[in-house]
């Protein structure tokens, strides 16, 4: 036996033992991932999944025209100065018959949600002949009744409700005069300052046209530069110089193209804030990088033989790029595209920039209308201090990652099922 | 008349303009014996008609909406009798806004002086002329651009070549489009902070040690001495980075190693995935994990242990950080670990090392330039990182090495000097674009280095 041999034989252990540590190592490293994700989505589900559902509770409500000061449900002026918090007040002293005293009263009322009033008025204008009779109501809950019915039995006790309070919710939850429902007002309202009444749809309305400009304007135009870039500039210092210029827009925090937008959209050409048109400007340069990258690469990828086969056949330069090459790389330019939505749709720094993070309960109706965005929603909610607007955020989260989640998921069978191998 | 509408119109006169050429076309061609007497198709024929009827109308109408704005403004502020003309920009945007709440109508004419309610209704009166004249302007140049390239069809006439030239010039200008963005970002960041620096000298600025914007909240009031000192700020910035960086480089690059060297290809096809949806996660569910998750429990560790610790320590927010860019650190190492060819590494097995001495002595040497660009890539998305910094580090701008403590950084304060209403004169909101122009000059240096790096090292090994 040779003395390496020998030396190798020796240190065989030592290195072996090397060997498992760093795979030992790798598999950590993959775990701390996947840990990671699998953490973020338990937290944001576990504090999100209770937004999707609220508490009502029954109430005997008597449409007396004396306490609610209507005698004409017909005229409209009456119905909408109507003093309808004062039913829901009668309905629940008469549910509880033993609160005496301004406080004791006071805190009954605050138990059911001031939507209450408008569900009343509106019941009230679309049949009048409701006024004077009585009928038993499911009525919206407020929002710290509502977070103590969802808590469990331990976190009750740190509830935002008094003593009192939490007693005649016990009671009426041991009698069944409360009930779950699905949260309806989380999709059809805008936001608001009550976390009952607040919804994601003016969020999501405001994303929706914010992304149609973006769209509209940075795929056509990251497509029209890719194919200058890639079939038509000469080899020269200029092109050179828009291409390192393309990469490394890709790679300029977000946050400067927010105040681009501020100090050229707003500041220079006196466009409004808030509105939808702004954020999708500003959206359109920021995702313009990365789709001009890809839809490069999708060009790239159409195989040169036919190009050469259109030419031989007599097509012009421009015709070969528009009716061959674009046509076959376009699933790839898709990808793309969806991709660079997906990062639009998440953004948040560029938007507040522009002011797209006022509080606006009106839902848009077009991208000139003031609004916000999904993202911001969940930025805005976050810094409220109510336990409610957590789960609300979470909730919110949870839509959001389910529209990027069902983007991504899109491009990925696109690029599967549309891209051709050469 | 809206623009809404105007666009529609001018939609309708385009679609009129293609089908009457390629008819025009039809026509020319039918004593000539067919279309193939013209020198192009039809086709050509009528794009070159939508061309005309639709470019000059365009560039016109857009043109028009970019600046009639700020005409109008200018127009309406001279018409205002010399001693209620503003003195100061502060003065003017106020004087704007109250002319504008007054002209829609928000604002009642009696609160207001006589010349502004004058001036209001003759706002209100040039937008009206603005809004018909462009109406009239851009229809009368559809109809007579559309009506001349109708009338100049004819069989000799090169119109494929003039229709694919004008392409190739709308495609260069959108590809010009990446450069202009550039020079609107360096101008609107570098004008700003020009004037702010006008107000603050700069040496204060770079190597002031207190930093306290709220100080000049008064128009009146000059921006002390000192208050925009910006070392915290770089101080703050570097510390969550370089947490963010110490989670993410190890765990990221031995995800990729072992993904891309060890890993069986079932563990594969489920880890990469499920990477990629970390890095698909929006910044601001990062900032919400780190700022109602993470650093509660950080604090409640801490203080189990002894520790004093900020609710918004640095180390939650850098924590976060670092797991946002596990997926990007690791993407970017698996592309460059992949690239070192076959050869090197049966090689280097055939010699009788082991795995981790292949990967170790061979792969990692080689691939080390694009590792580092790899991490400069990372680490300039680590300073620029806005939402996570803004959810969960603070606001107080200590000079600390503590991990435990708050910290500011540059990004939050661009976000809390911008956000919410505020002039565009004062100290403190030209000091964003300053930070912001610090935030532009280091992350283009380090990316410039990074992609420069990544590049060479790939035309290596091709």
């Amino acid at each position: 036996m040779s003395v390496t041999t020998e030396q190798v034989r020796k240190t065989l252990a030592r290195r072996y033992r090397a060997e498992k540590r760093f795979k030992a190592y790798g598999i950590c490293a993959i775990s701390i991932g996947l840990l990671a994700l699998l953490l973020l989505f338990t937290d944001i589900i576990g504090k999100g999944y209770r937004a999707f559902y609220e508490y009502s509770v029954a109430l005997q409500i008597t449409f007396d025209p004396e306490s609610l000061e209507i005698d004409d449900p017909r005229d409209l002026e009456q119905l909408q100065y109507g003093n309808y918090e004062a039913v829901v007040r009668e309905a629940l002293q008469a549910r509880f018959p033993g609160v005496e005293g301004r406080e004791g009263r006071r805190a009954l009322a605050a138990l059911v949600s001031t939507a209450a009033g408008y569900r009343l008025r509106e019941m009230l204008e679309n049949s009048p002949e409701l006024l004077g009779q009585t009928r038993t109501l499911w009525l919206q809950l407020n929002d710290d009744a509502d977070m103590f019915l969802k808590s469990s039995e331990a976190k009750r006790k740190t509830a935002r409700l008094s003593d009192q309070q939490q007693t005649w919710m016990l009671e009426l939850e041991q009698s069944d005069e409360v009930r779950a429902g699905f949260n309806h007002s989380l999709f059809t309202r805008g936001d608001s300052r009550e976390p009952e009444q607040a919804g994601i749809l003016g969020a999501i309305l405001g994303s929706f046209f914010t992304m149609l400009v973006t769209l509209a304007l940075s795929f056509p135009i990251g497509v029209a530069a890719a194919v200058y870039l890639e079939e038509f500039a000469p080899k020269n210092r200029f092109t050179d110089f828009i291409e390192v210029n393309i990469n490394n827009l890709a790679a300029v925090p977000s946050i400067i193209f927010g105040l681009l937008g501020l100090a050229v959209f707003i500041g220079l050409f006196g466009m409004p804030r808030s509105v939808p048109l702004v954020g999708g400007l500003v959206l359109t340069l920021m995702t313009l990088p990365t789709i001009i990258i890809s839809s490069r690469a999708a060009i790239k990828a159409v195989p040169p033989s036919i190009r050469q086969a259109a030419m031989g056949l007599g097509a012009s330069k421009m015709q070969v790029v528009l009716q061959f090459v674009l046509p076959l790389a376009l699933p790839g330019m898709l990808t793309g595209g969806i991709i660079g939505m997906a990062q639009a749709l998440g953004e948040t720094a560029p938007l507040l920039m522009i002011g797209m993070v006022a509080f606006i309960v009106e839902l848009p109706a077009g991208a000139m209308d003031a609004a916000t965005v999904l993202p911001v929603q969940v930025f805005l909610w976050a810094s409220s201090p109510e336990q409610s607007f957590v789960t609300m955020t979470s909730a919110a989260i949870m839509v959001l990652m389910t529209f990027l989640i069902t983007m991504n998921t899109l491009a990925v069978v696109m690029r599967k099922r549309l891209e051709r191998r050469w | 008349m809206q623009t809404g509408q105007l666009l529609l119109i001018l939609a309708a006169m385009i679609v009129t303009a293609f089908i009457m050429g390629r008819h025009r076309a039809l026509q020319v061609a039918q004593p000539l014996g067919g279309i193939r007497h013209l020198r192009s198709l039809p086709f050509y024929y009528a794009m070159r008609s939508a061309i005309w009827c639709a470019l000059p109308a365009l560039t016109v109408l857009v043109t028009w909406l970019v600046f009639d704005q700020t005409l109008i403004r200018i127009m309406v502020l001279d018409s205002l009798p010399t001693e209620l003309q503003p003195v100061d920009g502060t003065a003017r945007n106020l004087l704007i806004s109250q002319i504008g709440n007054v002209a829609s109508g928000a604002l009642p004419t009696d609160f207001v002086d006589a010349a502004v309610a004058n001036a209001a209704g003759r706002l209100n009166q040039l937008q009206s002329i603005s809004a018909m004249a462009m109406a009239v302007v851009v229809i009368v140049l559809a109809m007579v651009g559309g009506a001349w390239a109708w009338l100049r069809v004819s069989a000799r006439m090169p119109a494929r070549e003039q229709v694919e030239r004008v392409l190739l010039v709308v495609f260069m200008l959108c590809a010009v489009l990446a450069v202009v963005t550039t020079v609107g970002i360096v101008f609107s960041v570098l004008f700003e902070s020009i004037r702010f620096f006008g107000q603050v000298p700069i040496t204060d600025f770079l190597f002031g040690l207190n930093w306290s914007p709220q100080m000049a909240l008064r128009a009146d009031q000059v921006a002390s001495e000192g208050a925009f000192g910006a070392v915290p700020l770089f101080a703050g910035t570097l510390l969550i980075s370089a947490i963010a960086l110490i989670v993410a480089v190890p765990v990221g690059l031995m995800s990729a190693i072992y993904l891309a060297e060890y890993a069986h290809s079932k563990v594969r096809s489920f880890a990469k995935p499920a990477l990629e949806v970390l890095a698909g996660v929006p910044t601001v569910v990062y900032g919400f994990f780190a700022a109602l998750t993470v650093a509660p429990f950080i604090r409640d560790v801490g203080q189990s242990l002894g520790l004093s610790v900020a609710s918004e320590s640095a180390l939650a927010a850098g924590l976060v950080m670092g797991i946002m860019l596990i997926p990007f650190v690791s993407s970017l190492s698996d592309d460059v670990i992949t690239a070192v060819p076959r050869a090197m590494r049966d090689a280097s097995l055939g010699l009788g090392a082991t795995r981790s001495e292949t990967i170790k002595k061979v792969i990692f040497p080689a691939a080390l330039p694009g590792i580092m660009g790899g991490i400069l890539l990372a680490a300039s998305r680590a300073i620029g990182e806005t939402m996570i910094v803004v959810m969960a580090a603070g606001l107080a701008a200590n000079l600390t090495a503590n991990p435990l403590q708050a910290v500011t950084t540059i990004t939050v304060q661009i976000v809390t000097l911008l956000t919410g209403d505020q002039e565009f004169d004062s100290a403190k909101t030209l000091a964003a674009f300053a930070l912001g122009l610090m935030l532009f000059i280091t992350t283009l240096l380090m990316n410039v280095v990074a992609l420069h790096i990544v590049k060479k090292y790939r035309e290596q090994y091709e």
